[in-house]
């Protein structure tokens, strides 16, 4: 009989003490936010959207090297000797026309080891973490500057350049050949190899 | 009565008691409704630490309205297997027996939809619609999760009912009388007039009144919360469980007929907890049209103090469903078996002892 009535006073007073505690919490300011209007504030070194800073890119690879998915593909044209290719901001002096500078965000995982190896400090994350899209392909940013045409230009001239050269090569080596021994037509033929592995890329 | 009032100013007693018998749907049930949905988005998301709906209008006020329209624009979906008949008439039986209760609920000394004398019992017996209705929406659903819900239901609403009614008969014993309007009437003036506090007796009968009033007050509280299937005692629409009972199947208007029922009856059953010990639509410390010679104004504030009371009380509702976890059956069953009604007995008896003096 007595184990009853402190059950049943037991009952009472726990929920009591639920009670108190609920009401409570009926006063205490809320922990949500309303979202898409007041954003939360991010820890100091979130790893978001990725931007490239196309002004100071050298057109190194090297972040795409680091990429562990292969998320970032580059394409770079060397420069012909009359272009401008104008400095980065920390005074290193751009080589390369960067005619494609694709970075898939479908594949990106958001690891940040591109951001160390650059060299121009160029690509870097943003805070910028809404960018969802319907389409797959949408997902793939494209941060080259240059536009379709110039690209191809670019990629024309070094060409031209490239089979000027040659020519001018061949005309040397001949001369060359002619005037000197054979030993020396080694180290045109090892330059020569580079810019034809880049071609055939290119193309 | 505004019956009379009506009737005098249209001359029609047709016109008059239709106008009488929607007045509580319009004034009070939908309204109620829509702000109780709301009050219980927003007190369970308080209580949660959360903010509730927050988008439709200022601080969401106007959500259960676009609820409403987007319940309206729905699809009145039946499924193929179901009971069509019996599945499209059981929202109407259970909205009805949860409307009919309005009709002897006196909101103030001129507004109750019908003046009966058998008030408490007629309310008592009208609710047993609700658990036919239940009973039916679950049988003619053809879903296992429905008809389980609907069997819980019925068993729950039935063995808490008998709770209730001993503590409704210890009032009748004590009071002497089945009407509301009486029973108001009984408890007016002052605060200390209230059943809670041993009514209008005087004297030592009125000190021995006050501990059985308190506890048959947490009794019928409780069985009148379960009668009503919320949450400790929801375990006919047990989310977790059985989907959602026996309104698993229903959508649009059908589901919101259940909906509105289920919040006309949280209010139904605060008014008699309300009317039976808190004093119905009396004022705790008499009336201010009194004091200042407007009588026209007293019905007004009894207007006021009856919802007040109700609200209260629908707000405590809602307050142990986000404090509680939900009853298991058998527990659910012990509870009320074992405790409450060996407890009602006990206060029927003493009450009765109590009242020879």
């Amino acid at each position: 009989m007595r184990d009853y009535f402190l059950k049943f006073w037991e009952g009472l007073y726990t929920i009591m003490i639920g009670m108190k505690v609920t009401f409570r919490h009926l006063f205490v300011p809320s922990v949500t936010i309303q979202y898409p209007t007041v954003k939360p504030q991010l820890p100091e070194r979130e790893r978001n959207r990725l931007y490239v800073n196309m002004d100071d890119c050298i057109g190194c690879d090297q972040c795409s090297r680091a990429c562990p998915v292969s998320c970032i593909e580059i394409e770079t044209v060397k420069s012909t000797p009359g272009d401008d290719l104008g400095k980065t901001s920390n005074g290193k002096k751009k080589a390369l026309w960067v005619t494609k500078f694709d970075i898939d965000f479908a594949k990106c995982c958001y690891c940040e080891l591109c951001v160390p190896p650059c060299p121009t400090d160029c690509i870097y994350m943003t805070d910028v973490y809404e960018f969802s899209e319907f389409e797959r392909d949408s997902l793939l940013y494209d941060f080259a500057t240059l536009t379709q045409e110039e690209r191809e230009i670019k990629k024309k001239n070094f060409k031209e350049f490239q089979v000027k050269k040659e020519a001018e090569k061949a005309a040397a080596a001949k001369k060359a050949a002619e005037a000197k021994a054979a030993a020396q037509k080694e180290k045109p033929n090892a330059k020569t190899d580079k810019p034809t592995d880049d071609k055939k890329g290119t193309d | 009565m505004i019956y009379e009032w009506l009737y005098n100013i249209t001359g029609s007693s047709i016109l008059s008691m239709f106008v009488v018998s929607l007045l509580p749907l319009f004034v009070f049930i939908l309204p109620f409704a829509l702000l109780a949905v709301l009050a219980e988005r927003k007190v369970s998301a308080h209580m949660q630490d959360r903010l509730g709906p927050m988008r439709v209008g200022y601080h969401g006020i106007l959500q259960t309205v676009a609820d409403i329209i987007k319940l309206l624009q729905k699809e009145d979906l039946v499924p193929a297997a179901t009971d069509k008949k019996l599945f499209n008439f059981a929202p109407l039986l259970v909205f009805a027996g949860s409307y009919a209760v309005f009709a002897a609920i006196p909101f103030s000394s001129i507004f109750i939809g019908s003046q009966i004398q058998l008030g408490i019992i007629y309310i008592v017996a009208v609710t047993g619609l609700v658990v036919a209705g239940i009973l039916m929406a679950g049988w003619a659903s053809n879903n296992k999760y429905s008809l389980l819900g609907a069997m819980r239901s019925a068993a729950q609403i039935i063995s808490y009912e008998i709770p209730t009614l001993l503590i409704i008969l210890t009032i009748i014993m004590i009071t002497g009388t089945l009407s509301l309007y009486t029973l108001s009437e009984l408890q007016t003036s002052y605060f200390w007039n209230w059943m809670i506090l041993g009514g209008p007796a005087t004297g030592l009968q009125k000190i021995l009144y006050i501990p059985l009033m308190i506890i048959g007050c947490l009794v019928i509280y409780i069985s009148t919360l379960a009668e009503v299937n919320r949450t400790p005692f929801d375990i006919p629409e047990a989310e977790s469980e059985l989907v959602s009972g026996y309104h698993t199947e229903y959508s649009g208007m059908k589901f919101a007929m259940f909906f509105l029922a289920e919040y006309a009856n949280m209010f139904a059953v605060s008014a008699i907890v309300a009317i039976i010990f808190f004093g119905g639509y009396q004022s705790p410390f008499g009336y201010l049209g009194n004091a200042i010679g407007l009588h026209w104004l007293v019905p007004i504030e009894q207007f006021f103090w009856f919802t007040a009371k109700g609200l209260f009380f629908v707000f405590v509702q809602m307050w142990l469903r986000w404090t509680l976890p939900r009853f298991r059956v058998d527990q659910l069953m012990a509870f009320c078996w074992k405790y409450l009604i060996p407890i009602s007995f006990v206060i029927l008896l003493l009450a009765g002892l109590i009242s020879l003096i």
